[in-house]
């Protein structure tokens, strides 16, 4: 029988929606689903995942050095508790990228990225090469499963559970070798990239941060949350959390509207998932083609300008 | 002193349109252009520059892989690697098995720093940085945008989903490098014929002491669902009526 331990990923009190994401696939794996929180005090956040569908419990991990996500200090913690489970799965974030190997080689066992199909208790789909393959992998039956989570792929899991919460001893000794500085974060009323339902996307070819606004504009008609390609973001029109594609987020709105995107296949990693993709190119042969269900060919700088009256 | 060991890869090169194999055994990789993994570029633009800087005296390039992983290694020596290591194994080697690897070169090396790109493009792990850092309980600041030496301790810029975290790591450290950290310059014919005669020790998992671990087996690769191409209006009303029909707007 399965039990599966979530690694809770939360900022401010507040719990990451990434984790019903992962509380989903993990729900597919069958058997138990504990969501462990390691925090200063992590009874906010393990009263929200214990509203998970499918959690059987939360374990809270209290420790003071829990203040700041840092993957030297809770790998030691997640390695004693992994200890009588048969999977530990992390969200497919920055948080859980950099932590889960950190676990798997203290654990001696070969970390799966990126599940976006469970198979069985041990088979999964995994993307490779920008998602331009899939191939499915088989864990060794004996061992511990570890793996982070493409959020793209599982819908959240429900809320309205009530699963019990208890707090969880972890005797490891921690590093003081890592140091949180700073967070530059930029605060947005914006939907999240990662959960919008519709996302607006700039490319180099807005060439500004001030001509980004008519992104904005159009994305705020919407409800949309922003992102943007490698090139609008290098060239220092926005920051670098609003980059989507095979190294930024990969995103699964309902509705994506590229905007002077050429649709390199970088970028379109990021938007495979996407519902309906819209473009908006002055280049017809531009690759984005290839892949929107609707194309407008024309300049970004009348055209979207235009959209944004009439939605 | 101050050593700093970088990893190199051999993977596909970014520009290639990839082809699953008909048989679901792979993708094609034969008669197929490879480069350095471009992460791994940055890492050793990123190495050189510490050099530059007065910040690092030597720069060792690592990769674990078989014989044609020699042209990558060559590639970082003209980048401006003082020597290069190769633990020269054929086959597929997951990320468990090179960090173990390349842990053992640190070790062996003494180096105090090791960067390596934050992920291959073939396998798009994102791994193996992070396992080294985990074997050798050194710390790790992946992700990085930009890096400073400050004497015994390095303080990182990592791009994370919230936006920039800073951190200040002690060395020795493990470093992973993000795409903005810096752009990689163009090779050089002088230095690529320099690249030829230097040094290239080559190693094994045997030679380091190293027993790769029980990996996961791939038993498929399929190409993913194609989208279809959809059409393309000629006015933003055709869109908007496109959209509105669909519930989209
Ligand atoms: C290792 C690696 C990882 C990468 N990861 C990512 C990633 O995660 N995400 C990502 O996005 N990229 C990534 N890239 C970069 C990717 O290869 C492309 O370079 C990038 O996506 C291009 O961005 P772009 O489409 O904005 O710019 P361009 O390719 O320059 O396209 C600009 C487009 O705008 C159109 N245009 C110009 N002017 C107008 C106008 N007035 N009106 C309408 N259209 C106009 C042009 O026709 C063109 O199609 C990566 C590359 C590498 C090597």
């Amino acid at each position: 029988m399965s039990k599966t331990l979530v690694i809770a990923e939360h900022a401010d009190g507040k719990l990451s929606a990434a984790i019903s994401k992962t509380v989903a696939a993990a729900s597919q794996i069958g058997g138990e689903v504990h969501v462990a929180v390691f925090a200063v005090d992590g009874a906010a956040v393990a009263a929200q995942a214990a509203q998970i569908a499918g959690v059987t419990k939360v374990l809270t991990v209290n420790n003071a050095a829990n203040n700041h996500a840092l993957a030297a200090t809770l790998a030691p913690q997640v390695v004693e508790l992994a200890k009588g489970y048969s999977h530990v799965l992390f969200p497919g974030t920055t948080f859980g990228k950099d932590l889960a190997p950190r676990v798997a080689a203290k654990l001696d066992v070969q970390q799966i990225s990126d599940i976006m199909h469970v198979h069985s208790a041990t088979s999964f789909d995994r993307p490779i090469y920008a998602g331009n393959a899939i191939c499915t992998v088989e864990a060794p039956a004996s061992q511990l499963v570890i793996g982070t989570v493409r959020l793209a792929s599982f819908q959240a899991a429900a809320g309205g559970n009530s699963a019990p919460v208890e707090a969880a001893s972890v005797t490891a000794s921690l590093p003081t070798h890592t140091r949180f500085v700073s967070l530059a974060a930029q605060k947005s009323e914006r939907p999240e990239l990662q959960s919008a339902n519709r996302v607006v996307s700039g490319g180099r070819a807005l060439a500004s941060s001030e001509n980004f606004k008519i992104i904005y504009d159009l994305a705020d008609k919407l409800k949309a949350g922003v992102g943007a390609s490698r090139a609008a973001v290098d060239s220092g029109y926005v920051p670098n959390d609003m980059q989507v594609g095979q190294t930024g987020k990969i995103i699964a709105p309902e509705l994506y509207i590229a905007i002077g995107i050429s649709g390199a296949i970088q970028h379109l990693a990021g938007i495979k998932d996407a519902r309906t993709i819209v473009a908006i190119n002055k280049d017809s042969e531009a690759p984005i083609f290839e892949v929107a269900d609707f194309g407008i060919v024309g300049d970004l700088f009348t055209l979207v300008p235009e959209l944004t009256g009439k939605v | 002193m101050m050593k700093v060991l970088v990893s190199v890869k051999r993977s596909v090169d970014y520009n290639v349109r990839i082809q699953v194999k008909p048989d679901g055994s792979g993708v094609v990789t034969e008669g197929v252009k490879h480069s350095m993994n471009p992460f791994d570029e940055i890492a050793m633009e990123e190495a050189v520059r510490l050099k530059e800087k007065g910040n690092v005296t030597e720069i060792i390039a690592v990769t674990v892989g078989g014989a044609k992983n020699e042209e990558t290694l060559r590639s970082a020596l003209a980048f401006g690697a003082d020597r290069a290591v190769h633990v020269k194994e054929e086959g597929e080697i997951q990320p468990l098995n090179a960090a173990k690897a390349l842990a053992a070169v640190f070790r062996k090396e003494g180096a105090q720093l090791f960067i390596a790109g934050k992920q291959a493009i073939d396998d798009d792990a994102s791994q193996t940085g992070q396992m080294i850092a985990s074997l050798l309980d050194l710390p790790q600041a992946t992700f990085a945008s930009k890096v400073e030496i400050d004497g015994n301790k390095a303080i990182v810029t990592r791009e994370i989903d919230a936006g920039l975290e800073t951190l200040e790591i002690d060395l020795p450290a493990v470093i992973t490098a993000d795409l903005r950290l810096n752009e990689p310059r163009y090779l050089k014919l002088p230095d690529i014929m320099k690249a030829k005669k230097k040094p290239v020790d080559v190693q094994s998992f045997a030679s380091l002491d190293v027993t790769p671990g029980a990996g996961l087996k791939i038993t498929k690769t399929a190409a993913p669902p194609k989208r279809s191409k959809g059409i393309v209006v000629k006015t933003v009303d055709e869109l908007v009526a496109a959209l509105k029909a669909k519930g989209l707007v």
